[in-house]
């Protein structure tokens, strides 16, 4: 295939790529668009394995239990076996997956990007065709630095972002004494490290030495950042972790001079970044005090402390509230997805909506641990999309609400976020639910959320507390509607 | 303990203590439960369903006082002039009293009361705090007054309240101002409001606005300043100025409405005269007024205690014992509100009561104890109206930050432009002619990124996540155009990115795929 031809199918491509990212913009078009994404993966893949790149033969040896048997293993023999096995690693897992664990899945992929952008940035270091001088020597050294070193970064961030997720690691954050000294001085280090591989391979010298050791010491920041973020914080790190992971795919695409890989990395970038954004501003955060981790402490005095006692029912009470009310809205929160209520939830809002009242979701950008997470799990739950509503769309409507149900949900709901400058999420915007008649809400026990701030919610006359596993409290209550 | 329920002897009182249902639920707590025969006629309760529930039937009213530890009762003791005798003398020494009481009005009664080294809890001096708001009975007595007032009121109003639009012409709909929106107010308001009438609301506490507007009724605004509420949820008395705004206010609607319910009261003091002769003379003919303060001495200066009486041709509604009038109605939230007392004072459920004074709930409520008068009761802790929020909290955060920034404003917007263009030029500077290709659609596909990731639906930021993560396996051609290099190592790096980056194709757009199919309509 020419060179052109092969540029062209880029081109084609990229155009897919950006188209299947528009396409989500609604729940009509995401389909399609996924469909596009595929097909510019295809024809990218296609075109460079047929463009001349992937050719003949390799020098390697195989041998096999030490026998004899040797030959020469074909390039196109390694390409089949990797796709073959990488695919249907990742088949198993796209239709195994719970989608409560989509946010583990998503962190694990992120990881799978990063460590494959540090191993072509060691190929691309140690091919010795590439015969470049001066200056543009030097960016392409500069841009292998920083494509392991970001691809370092993300691979580590989102391993233990995984285990975050997958609570194999505590969720709390781990803050260390003096932990942006750290943090700047594992930055200097590498920049030091920078200009030594650049000397070195000016030199002719054992620039790999350097290189290790900044890829020790990305990994090492990778591994300290997202340790020090909070359970809380998981969704802005999940989209931090996903823009990185397009970064390291744009820096790749410098080193190669691959125009395809700087477009979609630059697409996959913003993306991830306009996301972290997005979740930044639902809490009000900024993106700075986020990344550097705990929380700031900034805010004077001390919160309001919080007085008062919860009014707690039962299951067939809550059912006679809901019997009751007209205009029903339910706000899920991360306690619904560890509880994996969802069904639970979808067959109540049915059998309510078969009596002819009014059920809405409110979803707040950060409940769950990733964007969008709620919605994904209530569609799962085959929840229709059109009575999901966001929290800007359905924040004013509050007032004509008879009953609000916050399942699993603390921080999201919590009013000192609005009137308490002291409080350590002043200032985030809040599903408004206590200014509708009732709010039940559904809690485990009485303690604090992620933020490990008390919630006057709870206390407030118009709340009633239903206490115990969402799952089964909400069977408690489906059956109670029922009979 | 035994726990005895006398039928209620004053004039007109059709309550009762106690129903079956709640008489059951207090046998649970370990109490026996007797019942004077025919203690609950009035509220259309038989003496067999009271016997149904396990409950005994005592005929003899001394008997049933005497065997009995603790009396519940509606009304405060007084002469039964059938026996002729007080009813505090059949009290047995040291029992217990649960009644209303109303101890500032009654201090003969208290001393009395002490005197016979009763214990008594007074029903009006529940605290209001929202943990006591299950025994609360005032409230819900206030609740049924509310409510039977604008039943009262459509009884002498000779139209209807809905307006129709008829064959037989238009019919306008009644206009209803309820003045003072408590618990009888607002229930009031949703009387009237659910009968179709026209329904304005006054109160001198402005956090009650939100409360009458959610009852879909007018607020009227007084263009004044004065805060009116008082400690504990109540109103207070205020100032000349305010007053005198007041009744303008009231004079101005007198001519419009058809129907004024009046429900201000003020703890300890004569009802405020909110409505004057004059005003009653300005209303049209056929106009009702039913003022639920008469107990106090009426909110309007014409009314007549307990009466019904037409003046200047509105009928002004006096009457003291609406709740008495739904008797069975109000039976059962009193019988409900005294059984959670008794939840309150028998925390064992071992049937023996504990006046534990640390609780602030059940000492608001004691007004003697064992014969040492208790009332009345420190103030309390908590009120039930929120405390008043300041208009805008996120200010002194935001003004101390400023002070604390050495940087103009200025610059520190400017600040990101100029480092941007600096690092810019920079790199303009030295980076060579092939660099700034890539470089060019390095940017121009961040600003599509941009643009594009912006129109993404909130709802679909996880499948977003899912097929960039798809996508941002692009760097397999990096893998590819390198794996055919001899170089034998960089040939299996290469190879082991393909793997790596084929399971995220794969599992990236399948599982986009997968969450996708799940957005139904």
């Amino acid at each position: 295939m020419s060179h052109s031809l092969v540029t062209m199918s880029y081109i084609v491509a990229a155009i897919l790529f950006i188209l299947s990212l528009s396409g989500l913009s609604n729940q009509e078009t995401a389909r399609k668009g996924n469909y596009y994404g595929m097909l510019g993966m295809a024809i990218a893949v296609f075109a460079t394995i047929l463009s001349g790149a992937v050719n003949g033969k390799t020098g390697i040896e195989l041998t096999i239990f030490n026998t004899a048997l040797s030959g020469t293993a074909t390039i196109y023999g390694i390409l089949i076996v990797a796709f073959i096995i990488g695919g249907s690693i990742g088949a198993k897992a796209a239709f195994t997956v719970e989608m409560t664990q989509m946010p583990e899945l998503v962190a694990i992929m992120h990881s799978l990007v990063g460590l494959a952008a540090v191993l072509v940035g060691y190929a691309n270091f140690m091919d010795s065709s590439i015969s470049i001088t001066g200056a543009e020597k030097t960016i392409h050294e500069l841009e292998i630095y920083i494509g392991i070193l970001i691809g370092a970064v993300t691979f580590s961030g989102s391993v233990i972002a995984f285990g975050k997720l997958s609570e194999r690691i505590s969720g709390k954050p781990m803050l260390l004494p003096g932990r942006h000294w750290f943090n700047l001085m594992l930055l200097l280090a590498s920049i030091v490290l920078g200009y030594m591989f650049l000397q070195q391979t000016e030199d002719g010298g054992n620039a790999i030495i350097p290189l290790a050791i900044m890829t020790a010491i990305a990994l090492i920041f990778g591994i300290h950042m997202v340790m020090a973020i909070g359970g809380a914080d998981m969704p802005v790190v999940i989209s931090m972790l996903n823009s990185y992971s397009g970064w390291a795919a744009a820096a790749t695409g410098f080193m190669l001079s691959n125009d395809l890989l700087i477009v979609t990395g630059a697409l996959v970038g913003s993306s991830g970044a306009i996301l972290s954004y997005i979740m930044c501003q639902a809490m009000n955060r900024h993106f700075l005090s986020v990344i550097a981790g705990g929380f700031g402490t900034s805010s004077g005095g001390e919160a309001a402390a919080i007085e008062g006692e919860v009014q707690p029912i039962d299951a067939g009470e809550a059912a006679q509230l809901l019997q009751a009310a007209k205009n029903i809205m339910i706000i899920p929160g991360y306690g619904m997805a560890v509880a994996q209520a969802q069904h639970t939830v979808y067959e109540i809002t049915k059998l309510l909506r078969d009596k002819g009242k009014k059920v809405r979701f409110g979803i707040h950008p950060v409940a769950g641990r990733m964007p969008g997470h709620m919605n994904v799990l209530l569609a799962e739950a085959k929840v229709p999309y059109d009575i999901v509503f966001e929290m800007d769309e359905i924040n004013d409507d509050f007032v004509n609400v008879d009953v609000s149900i916050v399942i699993g949900a603390n921080d999201i709901v919590n009013p000192s976020a609005l009137n308490d400058p002291n409080s350590p999420i002043a200032g985030m915007p809040v599903l408004e639910c206590w200014k509708g008649e009732t709010t039940i809400v559904l809690k485990r026990s009485m303690a604090s959320g992620y933020a490990g701030v008390g919630n006057p919610l709870f206390v407030l006359e118009n709340t009633r507390m239903l206490f115990g596993d969402a799952n089964t409290t909400l069977q408690a209550v489906l059956k109670a509607l029922m009979g | 303990m035994k726990i005895g329920i006398p039928k209620e002897i004053h004039h007109g009182e059709m309550r009762v203590a106690t129903t079956p249902e709640a008489a059951a639920q207090i046998m649970k707590l370990g109490f026996s439960v007797s019942v004077e025969s025919g203690a609950g006629l009035g509220a259309n309760i038989p003496d067999e369903a009271y016997k149904e529930a396990g409950v005994e039937i005592v005929t003899d009213t001394r008997a049933l006082w005497k065997q009995s530890d603790i009396i519940m009762k509606v009304r405060a003791p007084e002469r039964n002039l059938k026996l002729a005798i007080e009813e505090i003398d059949l009290l047995s020494q040291g029992a217990c009293l649960i009644s209303f009481i109303w101890p500032a009005q009654n201090e003969a009664l208290m001393q009395k009361l002490a005197a016979k080294h009763a214990t008594v809890l007074a029903m009006d001096s529940v605290p209001r705090m929202s943990r006591a708001q299950k025994l609360d009975a005032l409230s819900s007595m206030a609740n049924i007054a509310g409510y039977r007032a604008i039943v009262e009121a459509a009884q002498y109003f000779g139209r209807f309240f809905t307006g129709q639009i008829t064959a037989a012409g238009k019919i306008p709909p009644a206009k209803v101002l309820i003045i003072g929106a408590g618990v009888a107010g607002l229930a009031a308001i949703g009387a009237a409001k659910g009968m179709g009438a026209i329904v304005r609301s006054f109160d001198t506490r402005p956090e009650v606005k939100e409360q009458i507007e959610s009852m879909d009724a007018e607020f009227l605004m007084l263009d004044f300043k004065e805060e009116g509420g008082g400690t504990g949820g109540y109103a207070k008395t205020m100032s000349k100025e305010f007053i005198d705004a007041e009744m303008a206010l009231f004079a101005e609607q007198a001519k419009e409405v058809d129907i004024i319910v009046t429900t201000a009261l003020i703890p300890g003091k004569p009802a405020p005269k909110l409505i004057t002769a004059a005003m009653v003379e300005s209303m049209k003919p056929g106009s009702v007024i039913v003022d639920l303060a008469a107990e106090q001495g009426g909110n309007c200066e014409l009314t007549e205690k307990d009466q019904v009486v037409v003046k200047h041709d509105v009928t002004l509604i006096g009457y003291t014992n609406l709740p008495s009038r739904l008797a069975n109605q109000s039976s059962q939230l009193y019988a409900t509100n005294l059984r959670h007392l008794l939840t309150e004072l028998c925390p064992e459920k071992n049937g023996v009561i504990i006046v534990n004074m640390d609780d602030e709930v059940i000492r608001g409520t004691t007004v003697i104890k064992e014969g040492n008068i208790t009332w009345p009761p420190p103030a309390p802790k908590l009120s039930a109206a929120p405390a008043p929020q300041t208009e805008a909290p996120a200010y002194p955060s935001v003004l101390e930050q400023q002070k604390k920034s050495i940087i103009p404003p200025v610059v520190k917007q400017l600040l990101p432009a100029i480092i941007g263009g600096l690092i810019l030029f920079g790199i303009g500077a030295v980076a060579p002619e092939s660099f700034m290709t890539h470089f060019t659609v390095f940017v121009l596909a961040v600003f599509v990124g941009y643009q594009v990731i912006w129109n993404v639906s909130h709802s679909l930021h996880t499948p977003l996540m899912s097929v960039t993560n798809a996508i941002s396996s692009i760097i397999v051609i990096g893998a590819l155009v390198q794996i055919s290099t001899p170089h034998a190592t960089v040939t299996i790096l290469a190879g082991v990115s393909i793997l790596l980056a084929s399971i995220n194709i794969v599992g990236g757009f399948l599982v986009t795929r997968r969450m996708l199919e799940m957005f139904r309509k």
